[in-house]
């Protein structure tokens, strides 16, 4: 008797779970986790070794997922908001790191392409180039928030302009810095075995954890996401707002563009970050968020955004046929994406609560 | 309240004037070396009207696609800009654009202007029957570089192209010719179905098949260094062994070597991994030349002096043995690479 009423509040706790937005994601990496395990547990092994500098660096497939996902967490971060505050999204982050990368290699080098030394400081780059993307950013945002165009027809212009401009801003060269501690923010600290970028991108997490906590910044975004009107009758500026978003989704831009640029301490304007636009909406979407706006979870989108690289690596580690790679991705994100949507939620929800209703019957019989 | 709007209003009206004034300015930049795609088809054939009358400069009418489309199309017009001047006794007028609908308006313009040579580095392969057929009547020879298309051949009167295959089997005998005691190869694809990905791929794959290589992973990285990156450190976290990198562009050998760096794996001359790139970028012939990197092959950009070889013949009345003229592609070998090569043939 007493064990039949534990297992009927086990299945309510289970659906509550499933209720919960942040199940999705983390569904979908114990999903991939299992399978990876079951097929080869080998993918999980961590080892310490040096790299041809001879410092200590961490390797194997976690380390990879952790690393190379740090930029589309850190973009999920600020899709996230702009997802939720002018229900659609950026579509212009691609060319936007593009162009905000071209930006920090720009101040590095100088007009020489391939200078011997560092024409100005790093982080002097690096403000300029979050300077850079968040004007841009307020130029999307004031196309959305103030002229009242469709985000992704607004995000369009910049989109198809964006790697043109990267090109532009080094005068059509591809220059390469060659100073050590540049490669520092994109690959790893000397005597630090972990890759910088997640270090990174863990501080960026903590950022927004306190701006969501200490700032009414979540609310006001959820309320202008849910209804314009009403926020603007209790006093809110909902164009503000969006503006905001489209402001925090550049400075977003500009930290994952400084560690793309830092990776291999060059940028190919045209391809890089190439279709990272598709992937960061992705993320929103795997984290359960509606992409209509409203109610968001920023985490389950980090979460999200973590997902899709683990997939990534997953793809490249079973050595998936090129031509067939990108059909295989489109098989699970059906799959995640249809497990996320709300109706399926629902209908999980309710099965679960039938499993237990003919127990509470027996029960009680 | 009202102050504020008025401000958010200012504000976003300055930054869309930087915009536009950010875009205004690449514009300009661009046509100061001649780089604008459409508007420059349009303004192409104004400066020549009055250079025509000095008679003994040959006229040329030059189209081709976007500079900006990659290294490769900067060093072909740029190489061709630097031949076809007035010193050379050329008159000529370029029009950029990757559409071909422009190309083919740009061509008509040239017509009408009477040049003597139209020519043509075509966006697509359909379309230009009518046009080259008008070409023919108006007495307008026609050259095709680079690029060939679907039209008959007497509608043209040389076609000079590029042999992806040859590049890549030039590649591919090289490494034969390196005596390998095995060869496990890395092979880093570029976006599939291009034609250099095709001709680049295919040259491996035969040899590979035929003398038995193994080939430990192949994978698209789809032009991408970040990609090549994860792909070869996805291969290395599964202790695969491997000898040979065959990266078919210099970002994807960037991005490989990166992950060699990274697991402390040494590469280059006589070293344990073999790493072979294409393009010739000049950074990329810089890692050749120090030993970093083994082999760089190239898709050759340098196809104005077959041109002016072609037009000198032409205009000696000579006829052209064959009308297809295949180009010598380059490879370098990192041991042999001389600093000449590197600012010469560089991209």
């Amino acid at each position: 008797m007493q064990k039949k009423v534990g297992t009927a509040e086990k299945n309510s706790f289970l659906s509550a779970i499933i209720r919960k937005q942040i199940f999705i994601p983390i569904a979908a990496l114990i999903i991939l986790a299992i399978f990876n395990f079951i097929v080869d547990p080998s993918f999980f092994k961590i080892t310490l070794g040096h790299n041809s500098e001879g410092d200590p660096v961490l390797s194997g497939n976690l380390i990879s997922i952790i690393d190379y996902g740090s930029e589309l967490a850190i973009l999920a971060i600020g899709m996230t908001l702009v997802t939720a505050a002018s229900r659609g999204q950026d579509i212009s982050v691609g060319a936007a790191i593009a162009i905000s990368g071209s930006v920090v290699l720009r101040v590095l080098c100088g007009t020489n392409s391939h200078p011997e030394t560092l024409q100005a400081p790093i982080i002097a780059a690096f403000l300029v180039s979050c300077l850079v993307a968040m004007a841009f950013g307020a130029f999307n945002g004031a196309l959305v928030s103030v002229f009242k165009i469709q985000p992704m027809v607004a995000t369009l212009i910049l989109f198809t302009a964006g790697r043109s401009i990267a090109a532009w801003i080094n005068n059509n060269e591809l220059p390469v810095v060659s100073d050590r501690t540049f490669t520092y923010f994109g690959g790893y600290i000397p005597g630090i075995p972990i890759p910088t970028p997640f270090f990174i991108a863990i501080l960026c997490f903590i950022l927004t954890w306190l701006a969501l906590k200490f700032t009414n910044l979540g609310l006001y975004v959820q309320s202008v996401g849910i209804n314009e009107k009403t926020s603007r009758l209790n006093g809110l500026n909902p164009a503000l707002i969006k503006f905001v978003t489209y402001v925090i989704l550049g400075l977003c831009v500009a930290v994952a563009g400084f560690i793309k640029v830092s990776r291999l301490s060059t940028i190919n304007y045209s391809v890089v970050a190439k279709d990272i636009e598709m992937d960061a909406i992705l993320a929103v979407a795997l984290g359960g968020n509606s992409l209509s706006g409203g109610k968001f979870n920023i985490y389950a989108s980090i979460l999200g955004a973590y997902v899709i690289q683990f997939l990534t690596t997953t793809l490249y580690k079973f050595q998936v046929q090129a031509d067939a790679l990108p059909a295989y991705k489109a098989v699970v994100v059906i799959a995640l994406v249809i497990l996320s949507a709300p109706i399926v939620r629902e209908k999980l929800a309710a099965f679960f609560k039938k499993l237990r209703s003919p127990e509470k019957a027996e029960s009680k019989a | 309240m009202k102050m504020k709007k008025i401000l958010a209003m200012a504000a976003s009206t300055i930054l869309c004037g930087a915009m536009f004034a950010g875009c205004g300015e690449t514009s300009s930049s661009s046509n100061k070396t001649d780089t604008t795609t459409a508007p420059k088809a349009t303004d192409a054939d104004t400066p020549k009207s009055d250079d025509n009358k000095s008679g003994s400069l040959i006229k040329v009418g030059i189209i081709n696609n976007d500079p900006n489309e990659s290294g490769y199309r900067t060093a072909n017009v740029n190489d061709l800009k630097a031949t076809f001047t007035k010193e050379n006794g050329f008159d000529a007028s370029f029009a950029y654009s990757l559409k071909n609908e422009e190309q083919i308006n740009a061509a008509q313009k040239f017509i009408q202007d009477e040049v003597d040579y139209l020519l043509l580095s075509a966006a697509d392969t359909a379309g230009w029957d009518s046009v080259l057929k008008d070409a023919k009547d108006a007495g307008v020879r026609v050259i095709l570089f680079d690029r060939t298309i679907d039209a008959d051949e007497s509608l043209y009167d040389a076609s000079i192209v590029s042999d992806m295959d040859k590049e890549g089997e030039q590649a591919v005998d090289w490494l034969k010719s390196q005596d390998l005691k095995a060869y496990d190869i890395i092979h880093l694809q570029g976006v599939m179905g291009s034609a250099a990905q095709k001709g680049r791929s295919k040259a491996l794959d035969d040899t590979a098949k035929e003398l038995g290589w193994n080939i430990v992973t192949q994978q698209t990285a789809e032009w991408n260094a970040e990609k090549a990156q994860q792909i070869v450190q996805a291969a290395i976290d599964a202790n695969k062994e491997f000898n040979v990198i065959y990266a078919e562009n210099d970002d994807m050998a960037k991005g490989a070597v990166a992950a060699l760096d990274r697991a402390n794996i040494s590469h280059g001359v006589d070293k344990d991994v073999v790493v072979i790139g294409f393009d010739c970028n000049k950074w990329a012939l810089k890692e050749l030349k120090a030993g970093n990197w083994n082999y760089d092959g190239q898709c050759n950009p340098f196809q104005s002096s077959y041109i002016l070889d072609i037009i000198d013949k032409l205009e000696k009345g000579e006829t052209l043995s064959d009308k297809k003229i295949v180009m010598d592609e380059k490879g370098f070998d990192a041991k042999t690479i001389t600093d000449a090569d590197v600012e010469q043939y560089g991209i």
